[in-house]
This record gives structure tokens, sequence and C-alpha cells, in this order.
């Protein structure tokens, strides 16, 4: 996946990594605490502990983040998605409850612009959680997600649900992408189908 | 004053939450396939779950209920997806689809 980057120097990747493993085992260690239900010494010590084992006899491959995160459109995905969460949310629940109404489905592969591991996992959980559309497959390779859409009326409810799914990609590369991946996003239609 | 206000507005979010997830029961039982109910079997969970928590926040105002009601919110929102996908993958590949309320399947030309 990380094969059309340029190749980091190996100080500055180890680096990352240990910045990264750092800031896991800090995240740990505060769930550690908040499960306990308050902070001590003690908590401290037993999520540092609890933390370096998950981080020793659990390691997951290194995510690359070229990024940076811009806080003001992280707080317009936030807001977006929770819009879109409750719009979404009533649209079900009334399909769901209208008498004798049997919604039609499709099924719709949805090729993203940026093929990153982390921007493929974030877009499909943002997709996976609003309501009405459900990733099916992840064609990691091609960077496609394929979902099942509930209640499509037509061609053009066909054409929105895509162009949904690529606007919360946009809005999460505007949030934490690079300038590279942020250009990608912002290119127009046509060139995009013919770069992908 | 404000506990009232609080108290107030935990009761309407408890109640909202409450009623989208009976919806979401309403879907599971009356939609037609698999992945139909998929989407009301995952799905009001996460706004209805997040009202329901928040609901539950606005009532204890404990920090520490605060905490554990945050680690809910986080947990339930990072894993329904994935629990999502796997069903919804597994019911697409055994062929538990019914292709006559498919407008288009484009995973199937793949």
């Amino acid at each position: 996946m990380t094969g059309e980057e340029p190749p980091v120097g190996r100080v500055r990747s180890r680096v990352g990594r240990w910045r990264d493993q750092a800031a896991a085992l800090g995240w740990l260690v505060l769930i550690w605490n908040l499960l306990w239900g308050d902070f001590s010494w003690g908590n401290l010590l037993g999520g540092l502990l609890a933390g370096m084992a998950v981080l020793v006899f659990f390691p997951l491959p290194p995510v690359t983040f070229a990024g940076r995160v811009r806080p003001r459109a992280l707080l317009a995905l936030a807001g977006r998605f929770v819009a879109e969460l409750v719009v979404a949310s009533v649209h079900v629940a009334a399909v769901a409850v209208r008498p004798g109404f049997v919604p039609r489905s499709a099924v719709i592969g949805v090729p993203l612009r940026v093929r990153t591991d982390l921007n493929l996992a974030l877009t499909a959980e943002l997709v996976s959680l609003v309501p009405g559309t459900l990733i099916l497959e992840v064609d990691r390779e091609a960077a496609i997600l394929y979902l099942h859409v509930l209640d499509v009326r037509g061609p053009q409810g066909l054409a929105d649900n895509r162009q949904r799914v690529l606007d919360i990609e946009r809005r999460i590369v505007r949030a934490i992408g690079s300038a590279d991946e942020l250009r990608r996003v912002h290119s127009d239609p046509v060139e995009k189908e013919n770069t992908s | 004053m404000v506990t009232v206000v609080a108290d107030w507005l935990g009761a309407l979010f408890l109640v909202a939450g409450a009623l989208l997830a009976l919806a979401a029961g309403i879907g599971v039982l009356r939609f037609p396939d698999v992945l139909d109910r998929m989407h009301a079997a995952t799905k009001p969970q996460s706004l209805g779950v997040l009202l329901v928590l928040t609901g539950v926040a606005l009532r204890l105002r404990s920090p520490s209920d605060l905490g554990m009601v945050a680690l809910v919110a986080i947990f339930q929102l990072a894993t329904a997806p994935v629990a999502a996908q796997m069903i919804g993958r597994a019911a697409y590949r055994s062929g538990r689809v019914d292709r006559d309320l498919l407008v288009v399947d484009e995973l199937a030309d793949r």
C-alpha cells in the first residue's frame, strides 16, 4: 500500500514508530484508568504495565500517517457526521415503521481516491456508522468500498449515495490528510475516473 | 435549577434513544432479507445508544461515570461497523441475498 510513497530515512521512521507506540501506550493508560473509574498512581502503574503487555503481545501493523491534523476541518467532519447520523437514523426508522412498504436496495462499489489503509478504514467506519449504508466488502488493493444501500430510488438515488461516500472521504482527508492527498480529493471527477 | 434542566434533558434524550431502539426492533422484524435487517439491527443503535448515553450522563453527572459513559460510546462506535461488515459479508458470500430486491449489484460483476 505504501509503494507509491518515497522511502523515508531509517532513523526518522524509527523515531516515528516510537512516537506511534508512545501515543498508543498513552491511550491504553487512559482507557485503563477510565475503566477503573478513577485516576490513581496504582491505576497509572497498572495501566502502563497492561498497555505495554498489549503492545508487546498484540503488535499492530504500522499505520502510515503522512498528513497533519487540521482542527477546524476535524470539527466540520464531526459536525457533518452528527447531522448525517440524525437524518439517516430518522430515515431508516421511518422506513422501518411505514406500513406495507418494502424498501428497494442496491449494492454499489465506490472507488476511493486516496488509497492509504488509514483513509480506507476511516471512510469505511464512518460510512458504516451512518444508517442506510452497510459495508459488504472492502477491496484493499483497488481501494473500492462495496456497500449495501437501503431504500434507493432510481439512478439519482444511486448517484447521491456514491457522492455521499466520496464527500465523507473528502472531509476525512481535509481533516487529517496530507497536501498531496488533498489535491487528489479535490481533482475533478473525470480525471479521477481515469487515474483510478 | 441547572440540575432540573439537566434531569429533563436527560429524560428527553433517554426517551428519544429508546424510540430509535424501538424503530430498530420493528425494522428487524419487518425488513425482508438479512442485509436490510442489518441496517435496522446495527445502525439506529449508533444514534440511539449515543442518545441514551447522553441521557445517562446528564442524569449521573459524576466524573467517573462520565468516563465510563465515554468509553461505552467509543467502543460502541468503533465495534458496531466491524460486526456489521462481518455479518453483511458472510450473508452476501453465502448467497442469502434476495436479488429481486436489489436495484443493482456491482459486487456480482467482480
